[in-house]
């Protein structure tokens, strides 16, 4: 599919934390993104949860 | 010697906490954290030089977690029945969200406050255990997914989905306790 859904892309997000996309994939994702601010702030939000979940790892706050 | 000991053992509540949360269950995770810290104690050598005595800990402890996964596995391959999907809540049928996800303010400076990380890790235990464990070896233990698969059991792409709906609920449960007060 040419354009991804949200729901789509919300799985790409996630996965790309976890594998290397292809290009394809990355290709898709960013122009979703581009125009989806509700996909940008989940993004955003998977980055945020990946940096609070290695500070409470390290038991620092 | 005495003073090694001292210093190893005041890290016991904190390796606590840390083996608790991957292990969910008491018993399981005083016996990794004592296995560990006794590990530890034996190979005191080995950390001479070292600078950071609780990462040096932690690394002993992730190891020992790790096998009382691979047991627990063997014993009890676990399932989630509790696991629903969460896409029919955050999705309608075109696959378009119900509810955008809006931005969170500042969320940084949450990473400063304890409280927050209090709520970060009640949001962690209300996830079920299988999808708990599978975000935490691949966040904490640093698994490959396709590790997470073998040690767990289960196939690759729900492997994928594990990670997706913890990360999904974290994201759910960390807007309507935190974010949104």
């Amino acid at each position: 599919m040419i354009f991804p859904s949200c729901k789509e892309v919300s799985h790409l997000v996630s996965q790309g934390l976890d594998r290397e996309l292809g290009l394809g994939e990355r290709l898709r994702l960013r122009a979703h993104l581009a125009i989806c601010n509700g996909c940008r702030n989940f993004k955003r939000q998977m980055e945020f949860l990946r940096r609070a979940i290695s500070k409470l790892e390290s038991g620092n706050f | 010697m005495e003073d090694f000991r001292s210093r190893v053992e005041a890290e016991r509540p904190y390796l606590l906490r840390y083996a608790g949360r991957q292990l969910r269950d008491r018993h399981a995770a005083e016996d990794a954290v004592q296995e560990a810290l006794l590990a530890a104690l034996a190979g005191e050598a080995a950390f001479a030089g070292r600078s950071n005595l609780r990462t040096w800990l932690t690394g002993i402890l992730k190891h020992k977690i790790i096998d009382a996964i691979r047991r627990a596995s063997r014993e009890a391959p676990a399932s989630d029945p509790d696991a629903s999907d969460p896409d029919s809540a955050l999705f309608d049928e075109s696959g378009h969200w119900v509810e955008p996800p809006s931005a969170w303010p500042d969320p940084d400076a949450s990473l400063e406050q304890s409280q927050f990380f209090a709520a970060l890790e009640r949001c962690l235990e209300r996830l079920p255990a299988k999808t708990a464990q599978a975000f935490l070896m691949r966040e904490h233990l640093g698994f490959e997914t396709g590790d997470i698969c073998k040690e767990l059991g289960v196939t690759p792409t729900h492997c994928w989905v594990l990670l997706y709906r913890a990360r999904a609920a974290l994201r759910e449960c960390l807007q309507t306790n935190w974010f949104q007060k």
